[in-house]
């Protein structure tokens, strides 16, 4: 541990001029900027800046939302679809899908193989288009969402923050978040945009809204 | 109100018409304007190049010169810079009366635009100037000393003025003081795209709050016989008949 | 690439003036810069002008920072505990070599001889690729900039986008002759279009991704109180490599730490904005530790110092600390557009470069960087975290004449004039004679006012400017003639 010792000494040796006693707090920190960049219609805020990144935006009512996905997975032609733990029954379609379950979990080369993943969101951000995902019921475990190329992410209304610092204060850090901003990309070569890396090279999201609840 | 003009040293020995200018123009407007004989240079060359400890004497002679005044009116927005940030930092290097009397200085200290719009609360100087004008921000009267559109609203009063917008506007020069000796060949390329830009308005005259900017454009202008004159600010604003730019 | 003598940032290239004279001549860079920082600068402006607080966001930005440093030692040593109970390891380095022997033997302990990386300026400061190689195992760049860059056997020239001095045509070729070599071939019919070059290095770097056991990151930011650490990205290159492999080894240097996890909320507005001027990035990823059953359950975190505490000890310099390495500086530079990052030899290029390199290898080994600005002021008004850049340029000039840390030096040409021009300019009296004797003299040398050479270190600004000669009588000689009938 003495490397340890070494830096922590010369960092406290090059603060000499801070006084002993002063405090982090004592450093003041204004935070008069705003917690929210949204107006009153956040939903339609998130599908607007989702839609900005090239990705595919759907709002449905709830009894519509099973047939959004089976309309989304058929678009995309995608048959084999990784379902996470946890996904709400009530949202997959009926008919002849081969749902993929992650249980036994998959190997790298099932998750390759697979044609697309079906999950939810965590919390989604209307000002910056984000969603994010914390591994919770309906998200799975990381990997799931970023083999397969394509991503169809379902969020819940209610799910919409308006902005990045409500998103931040909702979230649990110690789970282990993704924040989607449309799909994978680049901009590396003459900084002109490419979409699709490595990443899901496509992003659906459908938004479901209670009827009344949305704008 | 007590006005002294710090003419600095540049436009001293080089543009001394400029110096000539800003009298015309605030002695129009009714001012008395005085020119205290101990002032040279606010040592923004030493300050720049790295020789903050040569500069110290010449912040101290600066603020013995100009103490008493109600305003120091200087048209250099890079000068004017110096005094008001660099001066206050580096007095504390020197004698123990010099923070005192820096501080009783420097914030009096006015670029000439600042000091007609803000101060005087004037834009319309009186000025007659029939040519094709574009004005060029130096970075100093940009982004150090923020004078906004200052410069522009004092520009538009000007009779007879056709007053055409320079595209990219805020890019750097490549002046920089001792960088155009230091780094001749950067400072080029960056004359080079500033000329052209220059060149495209279709103007006679460029102008600006300093000339020392002016003599790198000017300086690059004429060595291509482009026919385009740089003139300070300060000569339109003073400006009042035929003159030829 | 290599490392410097010091083993810090490396310094391959000459003095600045030197190597900006040879890239200003290749017009293919002149024209990729040009077009790349004239894109960026458009969409960083929008994404920047559409927040009305952005200044605020900045201030605090820049407030939370300058917390963070005056109180490093507290927030490190909180950061540790934190990854620590969240099942993570940290380490120390307090310099490259310790660094790379930390992380060489990290690799080793698994048995791997390959690892995937992320993009990471700390690393490539290191030279970790190359400490790496000399035991045996092959890093593998999985940023697509940076694959370029491993390909072509070139060396970085931006922050944000390595590879933006190579175009579409450059590309194909290296890929198309070295992809082979490292893992999976190009195309043999690849075109230069762009969709074509992407899906050839999204084929050629799966396979790694697939069957990677180790990876290697930086870190954009890590949250002393929950142990959260951040990496900000677009391809999902990232997210391969945090995610799928075994081990995850995280270089972080020490100046990265964060005291609070919601404090993110005001990088992670400023940051994606800055930088590549977007409302947020494709991914950003977080985790704390290790998370039984999703992604790596081996987590190394490895606390970086070299130099950086050094930086801190400057009280005007140590504000360098507070970047997160947006690259807003370098898009918005006239310097840096012009002679791209090469020039600075450093893996820190453009305006921050040329005050962080001469201070985490000392002024004496980076002298003309400070000098590599025209201190037009771009660079701090784009800085997210109100880095005041030609303020420390400025400082660092100084530290260079007077000799700074690296001991007293003979004075130079240009010393012993700045020094008479000090005397000279404090004595008017000696002052008017100077400006007699210039005018007497411009008026011998200049033809029609104008002088057209200039002797010695004047040569290169008179090799493409005409000079005014001193006109006859200066300001306070007129005064004194007419506003006070003297002489």
């Amino acid at each position: 541990m003495s490397s340890r010792r070494t830096v922590l000494g010369r960092i406290r040796a090059a603060l000499a001029d801070v006084p002993r006693d002063e405090t982090p707090d004592q450093v003041g920190v204004v935070r008069d900027y705003l917690r929210s960049h949204a107006g009153h219609d956040v939903v339609g805020l998130f599908v607007e800046r989702v839609a900005d990144y090239g990705a595919t935006v759907v709002r449905c009512a709830p009894d519509e939302a099973a047939g959004a996905v089976a309309a989304a997975l058929e678009r995309h032609g995608a048959r084999r679809v990784i379902v996470p733990e946890g996904f709400p029954a009530g949202l997959l379609p009926d008919g002849d899908w081969g749902w993929v379950r992650d249980d036994p979990p998959l190997g790298v080369t099932e998750l390759d193989a697979a044609e697309g993943t079906l999950t939810t969101a965590a919390v989604a951000i209307a000002v910056t288009g984000t969603v994010v995902l914390d591994a919770g019921p309906g998200q799975g475990r990381r990997a799931l969402t970023l083999v397969p190329d394509y991503h169809l992410c379902v969020v819940h209304a209610d799910r919409i923050v308006p902005d990045v610092p409500d998103a931040l204060g909702g979230l649990d850090p110690r789970r282990p978040l993704t924040f989607v901003s449309g799909p994978s990309a680049t901009s590396d070569i003459e900084l002109e945009r490419v979409e699709g890396v490595h990443g899901p090279r496509t992003l659906d999201v459908i938004v479901v809204e209670s009827r009344g609840a949305g704008a | 109100m007590r006005i002294a003009l710090f003419i600095t040293c540049f436009n001293d020995t080089m543009f001394p018409g400029t110096g000539r200018a800003v009298l015309r123009v605030l002695e129009r407007l009714g001012h008395t304007v005085e020119f205290p004989q101990e002032q040279t240079c606010c040592g923004q060359m030493h300050v720049n190049t790295g020789y903050r400890r040569a500069a110290v004497p010449l912040v101290a002679r600066f603020a013995e010169a100009f103490a008493g005044y109600d305003a120091v009116v200087t048209p250099s927005a890079s000068c004017a810079g110096t005094v008001r940030e660099s001066h206050p930092l580096l007095a504390g290097l020197g004698g123990a009366g010099l923070p005192d009397a820096v501080a009783a200085v420097a914030p009096r200290v006015y670029e000439l635009t600042e000091f007609l719009v803000d101060v005087l609360g004037v834009t319309d100087v009186g000025a007659h100037f029939p040519h094709r004008v574009t004005y060029h921000p130096t970075c100093h009267s940009l982004r150090g000393l923020r004078l906004g559109d200052r410069p522009l609203r004092l520009l538009r009063a000007v009779r007879g003025i056709d007053l055409v917008e320079l595209p990219r506007a805020d890019a750097c020069c490549g002046f920089g003081g001792t960088f155009a000796i230091k780094n001749a060949d950067t400072s080029t390329a960056m004359l080079a795209d500033k000329m052209s830009d220059v060149l495209n308005t279709g103007a006679e005259v460029v102008c600006a709050a300093d000339n020392s900017c002016l003599m790198h454009i000017g300086g690059g202008l004429d060595r291509l016989s482009a026919g385009v004159r740089t003139m300070h600010l300060a000569e339109i604003l003073a400006a009042t008949g035929g003159q030829r730019p | 690439m290599s490392t410097g003598s010091d083993g810090r940032v490396w310094l391959g290239t000459p003095a600045f003036p030197k190597a900006a004279r040879t890239a200003l001549t290749d017009t293919q860079l002149r024209r990729n810069l040009r077009h790349a920082t004239s894109t960026i600068r458009a969409k960083r402006l929008q994404a920047v002008e559409e927040l009305t607080d952005f200044e605020a966001l900045r201030e605090a930005g820049s407030a939370l920072k300058r917390r963070t440093a005056r109180h490093l030692d507290r927030y490190l040593e909180q950061l540790e505990r934190s990854v620590t109970d969240a099942g993570g390891t940290v380490h120390w380095a307090a310099d490259a070599a310790e660094a790379n022997q930390i992380v060489t033997r990290l690799v080793r302990a698994t048995g791997e001889r390959e690892v995937v990386k992320v993009k990471s300026m700390a690393t490539q400061e290191i030279g970790l690729n190359e400490a790496l190689a000399e035991a045996g195992i092959t890093a593998y760049e999985t940023d697509l900039a940076e694959l370029i860059v491993q390909l072509g056997e070139d060396r970085p020239s931006h922050i944000l986008v390595p590879a933006i001095h190579r175009n579409r045509a450059e590309i194909r070729d290296i890929f198309q002759r070295e992809m082979g070599a490292w893992g999976r071939a190009a195309p043999r019919d690849l075109d230069d279009g762009l969709e074509s070059l992407t899906e050839a290095a999204r084929q050629h770097l799966r396979e790694k991704f697939l069957t990677a056991r180790v990876a290697v990151s930086g870190a954009n930011f890590a949250a002393a109180d929950t142990g959260t650490v951040v990496v900000v990205e677009s391809e999902g290159n990232g997210r391969m490599c945090l995610t799928l492999p075994e081990t995850l080894i995280t270089v972080m240097g020490i100046e990265k730490v964060v005291p609070r996890f919601t404090d993110l909320e005001v990088f992670l507005q400023l940051l994606p904005r800055s930088s590549t001027g977007e409302r947020m990035n494709p991914y950003t990823s977080t985790w704390t530790g290790v998370v039984a059953g999703d992604g790596p359950q081996a987590f190394h975190l490895v606390l970086l110092d070299n130099g950086r505490t050094d930086v801190l000890k400057d009280t005007v310099g140590r504000q360098a600390l507070a970047c997160i390495r947006c690259s807003a500086c370098l898009n918005v530079c006239p310097v840096y557009e012009r002679t791209g990052g090469h020039s600075y030899g450093s893996v820190y290029p453009g305006p921050i470069g040329a005050v962080l390199t001469p201070q985490l290898v000392g002024v004496g080994q980076a002298a003309s960087l400070p000098f590599a600005s025209t201190l037009c002021g771009a660079c701090y008004d784009a800085c997210p975290v109100k880095i005041n850049i030609p303020e420390v340029l400025t400082h660092l000039r100084a530290e260079v004449v007077e000799g700074g840390r690296q001991g007293l030096r003979p004075p130079t040409a240009e010393a012993v004039a700045m020094k008479a021009a000090a005397a000279v300019l404090n004595s008017p009296r000696l002052w008017r004679m100077a400006q007699r004797a210039a005018a007497v003299g411009g008026g011998v040398v200049g033809r029609g006012g104008r002088v057209r050479r200039l002797p010695g270190p004047l040569r290169g600004w008179s090799n493409a400017r005409d000079t005014a000669v001193p006109p006859r009588e200066s300001f306070r000689d007129w005064w004194r003639k007419n506003r006070e009938g003297g002489g």
